[in-house]
């Protein structure tokens, strides 16, 4: 049987490579109120855009690093070496044709026009600071779906934009949301009217191209009532010696009874900073789910979450972290339950190879007044060799009567008698190692889609033969 | 020269000698019974022709079919053919029978060829019938949560499929009941043939009721201290291990 490993590209060295190309735009290095305002300016931004990134900025600039709980790595970050705004050009065009040749010819050899006369709805393609494509199938235009940058969102659709924009993650939510807030640039921005169900997947690429570049997309997805959306998120950057810092803001907005489903398989080079938030408001009966791959990055911090502001709203978070030498995967989940008969499940996996660390953090908070809400929290961590690290802090606060939590953690180590009868068998150490782990998240792996759980297992084969000596 | 050849082995765990010289040939197309008390190091001998990275060798070698086998990784021997059905099976989570064992099929094809599915299914569901296994059973994970008959028949299911030239047994009657027993030895009778050796490790004359084998070794402290035809296995089953370890502090005659 032969399976179509082309579908989304997230392989390392496929990503790995860069061309050089002409900036139009170019905000220079370092972050103060001129650099908002050049973004602002070649944006051209309305004025509530404009006071919203300046006051974001003081923001970022009162809150300090969070580095009393989190990694000290981040003090490694030079905010003023950063370039935050680099574009070609203002406008994503609708046809590939029409995306400039030096670009273009990235997004061909990621496999991305392919893909998405395969079994895509919709793509936008985000090269540096700017969308340089974004298109939906005509079908699912004709039903009312909007799928534009967040650019033209908030120009073109401000009365659904602004209602919700900064809504479910507020700017101060932290330093990183911040910054986000004042220098965002791209991103998507999607509404699904009520009752439609977009059958295929939408997607987005982001592609880090320059060095010493931060990449700060912001998405807002809003889901109507009873409709129901699947949105993809692949990610690649070259490997550069310096540090890339990518910082998105993230937010999903599930109206009565919708589903929506959003799937990050990211596969960072070893530069990156990732520090993104990500979070998701349900109101009543709708559900939201993030499916998240973390492959790669130096460090990356993310906890999706989901307030369930609406009865019987449910939310769930599946994620994987690999964690490379010299690597820090710092990842979890947020469960805000807010109305009655709420659930949440978080399943995580985790794998640390060679030196890499792996640091669960989850949170799940039901107060005292709700009734009948559940959580199931699993985290479950494999150490492949002994200088390996992980770390779990669940905090879990339950009150009242008539709530139930249910929280399972494992670690577990990949034997060497397991690796030894596996070579009996004809595997090579490497094989029996990364056929180890993919029976470790396997049971996870089954419930994303095809494409993606056929990627991500050929994307952990790679990461474990260049692991093993 | 068709044959697994054991010579002159010693073999330590740290300064403990556990084999102490020790030679032996499997023909190919024969059966061999190797049988001793606890303690005489038959696992080791097992384990260590398929390369167990815990023991060390001091001297002598194993060949197969001319090969130097300590020159070889533990994969690349059982590429070549060599195979260990253990005592003891690791379970490997997450990973079901059938996609293991394709994996080491797929393993054993060179470099860009592909392991064709339906051609494998094929052969599975033969193997599978042959040795009256349960089509659900290659769904399972491996040895996740198996009883000691379902581990020992997973060992032989992959030994049906991995065709091996040489077959090491290690003590597959170990944990079974006398039904699973029944089943294991007809798979491995099933499997005997012209153009496969085995060494066939027990503790007990009881399986040998059923594998009859061609000769019978007799290992105590490390050694072989008797060979004979499978007449030997009844003798000491009658006398018991007492009368040739006693047998054995006598010099062994060269």
């Amino acid at each position: 049987m032969k399976t179509d490993t082309s579908a989304v590209n997230i392989d390392r060295d496929v990503g790995d490579f860069h061309y050089k190309v002409e900036y139009g735009y170019d905000a220079g290095v370092g972050l103060d109120e001129r650099v908002v305002n050049y973004i602002s300016d070649v944006k051209q931004d309305p004025d509530w855009v404009r006071e919203f990134r300046l006051k974001a900025l003081q923001t970022f600039e009162s809150k300090p690093l969070p580095t009393h709980w989190a990694s000290k790595d981040l003090e490694a970050i030079d905010f003023n070496k950063i370039r935050y705004y680099l574009a070609q050009g203002q406008r994503s065009t609708r046809s590939w044709d029409e995306v400039p040749e030096d670009v273009k010819r990235t997004f061909e050899r990621l496999g991305i026009p392919e893909q998405e006369r395969k079994f895509l709805a919709g793509v936008e393609a985000q090269f540096d600071s700017e969308a340089v494509y974004s298109n939906i199938k005509k079908a699912v235009g004709e039903q009312g779906v909007i799928f534009v940058g967040s650019t033209e969102g908030l120009k073109e659709h401000p009365e659904i934009f602004r209602r919700w924009f900064g809504k479910v993650i507020p700017t101060g939510d932290n330093k990183f949301s911040a910054l986000n807030s004042a220098v965002f640039s791209g991103g998507s921005f999607i509404y699904v009217p009520p009752g439609v169900k977009v059958k295929h997947p939408l997607q987005a690429y982001f592609r880090i191209n320059a060095e010493n570049f931060g990449q700060f997309e912001r998405t807002l997805i809003i889901c109507d009532e009873g409709s129901e959306l699947t949105y993809m998120e692949g990610c690649t950057a070259p490997k550069f010696n310096t540090a890339t810092l990518h910082c998105a803001v993230v937010e999903l907005i599930a109206l009565k009874g919708a589903k929506l489903q959003y799937i990050t398989v990211q596969n960072w080079s070893p530069n990156v900073f990732n520090l993104v938030t990500k979070r998701g408001l349900a109101h009543e009966e709708s559900e939201i789910k993030w499916i998240d791959c973390n492959i790669g990055s130096r460090l990356t911090m993310k906890y999706p979450g989901v307030v369930l502001k609406g009865r019987k709203s449910r939310g769930e978070v599946l994620s994987i972290a690999l964690a490379n030498n010299g690597q820090h995967q710092d990842t979890g989940a947020k469960m805000i339950h807010a109305a009655d008969e709420t659930t949440s499940n978080i399943i995580s996996k985790s794998i640390s190879i060679g030196t890499g660390r792996a640091t669960y953090r989850g949170l799940v908070h039901v107060p005292k007044h709700l009734k009948n809400c559940k959580n199931n929290t699993e985290c479950d961590a494999l150490l492949i060799n002994s200088t390996s690290r992980t770390d779990t802090y669940p905090a879990i606060t339950v009150r009242g009567t008539g709530n139930s939590v249910q929280h399972e953690a494992s670690v577990s180590q990949v034997s060497a008698e397991q690796i030894f009868y596996m070579q009996q068998r004809g595997l090579s150490e490497a094989q029996a190692m990364s056929l180890s782990v993919n029976g470790f998240v396997n049971d996870l792996v089954r419930q994303f889609p095809m494409e993606y759980s056929v990627e991500l297992k050929r994307l952990i084969e790679l990461e474990m033969e260049g692991s093993v000596g | 020269m068709q044959q697994l050849e054991i010579k002159n082995l010693r073999v330590a765990i740290g300064e403990n000698e556990i084999i102490r010289d020790l030679s032996l040939s499997v023909g190919l197309g024969e059966l061999h019974a190797v049988m001793g008390p606890n303690g005489s190091g038959k696992s080791t001998l097992a384990k260590v022709i398929a390369g167990h990275p815990d023991y060390k060798v001091t001297s002598g070698e194993v060949f197969m079919d001319g090969e130097n086998l300590f020159e070889l990784e533990p994969d690349e021997r059982a590429r070549k053919g060599l195979f260990l059905a253990f005592q003891y099976p690791s379970e490997v989570p997450g990973v079901t029978i059938a996609n293991f064992l394709r994996a080491a099929m797929q393993a054993r094809l060179p470099e860009g060829e592909e392991l064709e599915a339906t051609d494998y299914y094929a052969k599975l569901y033969e193997k599978m019938d042959l040795l009256e296994i349960d089509r659900s059973f290659t769904s399972r994970a491996v040895n996740e949560g198996f009883s000691g008959g379902e581990k020992k028949r997973c060992e032989i299911l992959q030994m049906a499929m991995l065709d091996p030239r040489y077959a090491v047994l290690d003590e597959t009657d170990s944990g079974l009941d006398i039904d699973a027993l029944k089943v294991v030895a007809n798979g491995v009778n099933s499997l005997r043939g012209p153009n496969l050796g085995v060494l066939l490790i027990t503790h007990y004359q009881r399986l040998l009721n059923y594998i009859v084998p061609d000769f019978v070794h007799v290992m105590v402290q490390g050694r072989i201290v008797r060979s004979g035809g499978k007449e030997l296995a009844l003798e000491l089953e009658e006398k018991g291990y007492d009368l040739i370890r006693d047998h054995a502090e006598e010099p062994v005659a060269a």
